[in-house]
């Protein structure tokens, strides 16, 4: 690793928090090191409470921990990119191309064949928001994945187009309300009955390694990651980021919007490999879906009348979910 | 032509508050012309937007270079950004502030600027106070309306309840009235000039 | 009525008014505001009989359009830079096939290095693709040119992209005349397709042509396109009758009698320009300027008319060929041959990426051009010092690494160095 990379420092001592110190030295997670990489450093430009800086933080971290700093990284366009390189620094430490929206999956094969062709053992990382990935990028990414190439595709999931101002994507859950689906007429919000989940896509490519993650869970997150990267072909990880200017929740919320979509079943943590669920994140206890719509101005049209029925409508998704998953135990 | 320029940080309304401006000017019969400078959508990052105001067609499409009033929704911005470049040796320069301009070292740009058109004013805490939540541009802009004379207050307010209906329309106009009464009611800053 | 309101919004308002079946969006700064616009009518149900529809990409939202379009129903998207040219493929399909879809384009720079400001490149880009491009000066003009684009469309069954300079016209709140329901109906009467997907009367759509056909085909096309050159003043004359005002046409011209010196430019721009110009002409200087409405197709001829009388003719361009110069003045430069005396063609390339074009520098442009005569593109506001600097640390090694960073680098360099004089002068 180059000697540039800025040291890092610990304001915050002698808590849980940092250090980790009431686990395990080798539990601890790659941030609480000195020695982490740092690859996406401070300085970068993402709002207060932004989901996506602190996924992709401990992602690449871990990727870089597992690689040994051997590692590239391609961007999609979107606000991860945006906020780590504004006029005129970046915040990268690691070898890092932004090439266009929709084809960052295909320009990280093009790094891995490269990687091949030199005998270098250099790994490759994508990324992406679910807008740059599920949407414009649908067909690089199974391009990617059928040609089972060696790159392991990160997509940080804050349901919409965020950084053009909060419109609608195929990962924008229904009722959702967005600026290309605003809360107005007979059916304000985001359509039923459209939308995709890209990972159960995944899975159907049969490539290596699928999962879902989510910044409520930093420790799974980075073993994950670890784990992703220690296997060769194509991979995909999707992490549930929230974003808070565009779900409309305070800052400080983050985490635990992210945890009760996990909690309510509307994000399912699991891993598949060849095409098959290998794992799942049982919820200990299942939360109904009104604690994590009332929580943010994205949902609020759904709480100006009693019983709105769409509540029960993501309820039965909610529902579908952890049939499908088998996310809560019998 | 009189122009404006508006500093603010992303959330603040910077660029809603130049549309206000430029809608009170519109009601009051006048040709007006409001736009923002652009990034990417971020909360918190420094933004600036314009307003023109003339009784003639407005052609001109640049950024505004010399400004007849700087109107600053957040004091924090003079450490950032060069808030004060261009500004006409007559000009205006509201602030949102509690603090005094002296403790935001302007109190020599003030001191040269003609009496009455340098003032501070609690945008930030009267909208607390009336909307709820510190959103100082409604506030701010009733205070240059007081300072400047470029637009009415009733046509600011009208401005406001068109882009604000209902209560969050009373209640940004609450601010305004608010501000613009405090600026009246109270005498302009006297600012020594240190060459003296 | 008139309003004041922000650009994108009028013309939200304004396409709404024209009635169309089918709306596709795919969000791509500076146009969101101008779907969402339309987005939200079709919700209240202001737009009535109209789908809005969400797709994945921009290639997917004009192929969305096509076949709307192609199936009877009137078609309208929204694009910019790098969207455009996502869509490039669908974009001369369109104009192959003969569909009259509407399509606003919030000019913008097209990447690499991604730039979100506005200039003329991604208009260019596709110039040749058989679309009719009409350029608006105001945003009154941007709004009145999709009723006019709609009609014109429709009667040459040639596809038209109104092109609005992004941020500066579609961010900007101003006084702009919505029209009435009412005005626009009779204006633009409901679609009547030279083509359709009808069960009743199967056709198809989308033969391949060979080479013993396709230029016919193709001639076809560039008659169309001449045809449009009189129905575009033709129609606009009608907009006039109809709205009670003047939009729209080939070209406009302000000042010009008596003018050495012709500017030509197209979109925003010209505002600014006519504001150096009177400060010239005061100052004795004998300017006047061409604002080109229509550039496809090109209107060599008007052109070629309203410059015959002047010495000199500069040309201001929105964006660059990097490997030829500027696209308008090579267009101009057409309209200038075979004039005698001919011109002297000046070329300037300017707001490069959204860097403001001011009045200051369009008035030192003006007397340049009078006084100098220079060869090829001349890059207005061109830092020479970065530049320099750039070319020389390039040549210093092999693995320089990407310019654009060290440029930025340079550039913010030179910014603090300028700041920190001017403190110090205070």
């Amino acid at each position: 690793m180059s000697s540039d990379v800025q040291p890092v420092k610990f304001y915050q001592k002698g808590t849980r928090t940092v250090g980790n110190r009431l686990i395990d030295e080798a539990a601890r997670t790659v941030q609480a090191s000195r020695e982490r990489s740092n690859a996406l450093t401070s300085g970068h430009r993402a709002c207060q409470g932004c989901g996506e800086a602190l996924g992709a933080r401990y992602a690449l971290d871990a990727a870089m921990r597992a690689s040994g700093g051997d590692m590239i990284a391609v961007n999609a366009t979107g606000c991860l990119e945006v906020f780590t390189t504004p006029y005129p620094e970046s915040a990268w430490q690691l070898p890092w191309l932004h090439s266009l929206f929709g084809n960052a999956a295909s320009v990280a094969s093009g790094v891995a064949a490269a990687m091949r062709r030199q005998s270098r053992k250099t790994r490759v990382v994508a990324q992406g928001g679910d807008g740059g990935t599920t949407d414009i990028g649908f067909g690089c990414l199974s391009g990617m994945f059928e040609r089972n190439d060696d790159v392991l595709y990160i997509c940080y999931d804050n349901e919409g187009y965020m950084n053009t101002g909060v419109q609608r994507s195929s990962a924008t859950p229904p009722a959702a309300r967005t600026a290309t689906t605003p809360a107005l007429g007979k059916e304000p919000g985001n359509v039923f009955g459209t939308g995709k989940f890209a990972p159960k896509i995944a899975v159907a490519h049969e490539i290596p390694y699928v999962a879902t993650a989510s910044v409520a869970d930093l420790h799974d997150l980075e073993a994950k990651v670890t784990k992703a990267m220690g296997i060769e072909g194509a991979r995909y990880i999707q992490i549930n980021t929230p974003c808070p200017l565009g779900w409309g929740a305070p800052p400080h919320e983050t985490i635990a919007l992210a945890r009760l979509a996990i909690e309510t079943g509307l994000f399912p943590i699991f891993e598949a490999e060849h095409g098959r669920v290998t794992h799942v994140r049982q919820i200990r206890k299942a939360r109904p879906v009104e604690d994590y719509l009332k929580r943010q101005k994205r949902f609020a049209h759904l709480f100006t009348s009693e019983n709105d029925p769409r509540i029960a409508m993501l309820q039965a998704r909610a529902d579908r979910f952890i049939a499908e998953y088998g996310l809560v135990e019998a | 032509m009189f122009e404006v320029r508006i500093h603010g940080r992303g959330g603040q309304g910077a660029v809603t508050a130049a549309e206000l401006l430029s809608v009170a000017a519109f009601l009051e019969g006048r040709r007006a012309q409001a736009f923002p400078s652009f990034g990417s959508e971020r909360t918190g990052a420094p933004v600036v937007a314009f307003c023109r105001i003339s009784d003639r067609e407005i052609r001109l499409r640049e950024p505004v270079q010399r400004p007849n009033a700087l109107i600053v929704q957040d004091a924090t911005l003079f450490k950032s950004v060069d808030v004060l470049d261009g500004l006409a040796p007559d000009g205006y320069l509201v602030v949102n502030t509690t603090k005094s301009f002296a403790e935001l070292h302007l109190d020599e740009i003030a001191a040269r600027l003609p009496k009455g058109h340098v003032r501070a004013a609690p945008a930030s805490d009267l909208a607390r106070a009336h909307i709820g939540r510190p959103a100082p541009n409604t506030a701010l802009l009733g205070a240059f309306a007081a300072i400047s004379g470029v637009v009415s207050l009733e046509a600011l307010l009208e401005a406001i309840r068109r882009a604000f209906p209902g209560e969050m329309g009373e209640r940004n106009v609450l601010a305004a009235s608010a501000a613009h009464a405090a600026m009246t009611a109270s005498p302009a800053q006297e600012f020594a000039c240190s060459n003296r | 009525m008139l309003e004041q309101i922000e650009g994108s919004k009028a013309m939200a308002r304004t396409i709404a008014l024209c009635r169309p079946q089918v709306v596709c969006a795919y969000p791509i700064t500076p146009q969101t505001h101008i779907v969402e616009g339309v987005g939200d009518l079709v919700r209240t149900g202001a737009l009535g009989n109209c789908e809005f529809i969400n797709v994945e990409s921009e290639f997917a939202a004009l192929s969305v359009a096509i076949g709307a379009s192609a199936a009877g129903s009137r078609a309208y998207t929204a694009t910019a830079s790098q969207g455009l040219l996502f869509m490039a493929e669908a974009v001369y399909n369109a104009a192959g096939l003969g569909l009259p879809i509407v399509m606003t384009l919030g000019n913008r720079a097209i990447g690499a290095p991604i730039n979100i400001w506005n200039d003329h490149s991604d208009a260019m880009a596709l110039r040749e693709s058989g679309w009719i491009q009409l350029f608006a000066e105001t945003n009154q003009e941007a709004a009145d040119l999709h009723v006019i684009a709609f009609r014109l469309a429709e009667e040459l069954s040639v596809p038209a992209m109104v092109c609005v300079d992004g941020f500066i016209l579609t961010h900007a709140v101003e006084a702009v005349d919505i029209p009435e329901q009412a005005q626009v109906d009779a204006y633009l009467p409901p679609f009547e397709p030279v083509q359709s997907l009808d069960p009743d009367d199967p056709i198809s759509i989308g033969a391949m042509v060979g080479p013993e056909a396709f230029t016919e085909v193709r001639w076809l096309q560039w008659r169309k396109q001449h045809a449009a050159l009189e129905r575009i003043e033709a129609l606009s004359a009608e907009f006039a009758a109809t709205f009670g005002r003047d939009s729209g046409g080939l070209l406009r011209r302000y000042r010009m009698e008596d003018a050495e010196l012709a500017i030509v430019a197209m979109g925003s721009v010209n505002g600014t320009i006519k504001d150096a110009i009177d400060e010239l002409r005061a100052e004795g200087v004998g300017v006047g300027l061409v604002t080109l409405v229509a550039f496809r197709p090109f209107p060599t001829q008007a052109l070629r008319e309203v410059l015959v009388g002047a010495a000199h003719v500069l040309v201001i361009d929105r964006s660059l060929d990097p490997g030829m110069g500027g696209p308008l003045a090579s267009n101009v430069d057409l309209a200038l041959r075979n004039l005698s005396p001919a011109p002297h063609l000046h070329s300037a390339i300017a707001g490069l990426g959204g860097r403001a074009v001011t009045k200051t520098a369009m008035r030192q442009l003006a007397r340049d051009a009078l006084a100098d005569a220079w060869e090829g593109p001349r890059f207005v506001d061109l830092d020479e010092k970065v530049v320099a600097r750039e070319l020389h640390r390039s040549a210093r090694e092999r693995r320089c690494g990407p310019s654009a960073e060290h440029v930025l680098k340079a550039t913010e360099r030179e910014k603090i160095a300028r700041v920190k004089a001017r403190e110090a002068m205070r």
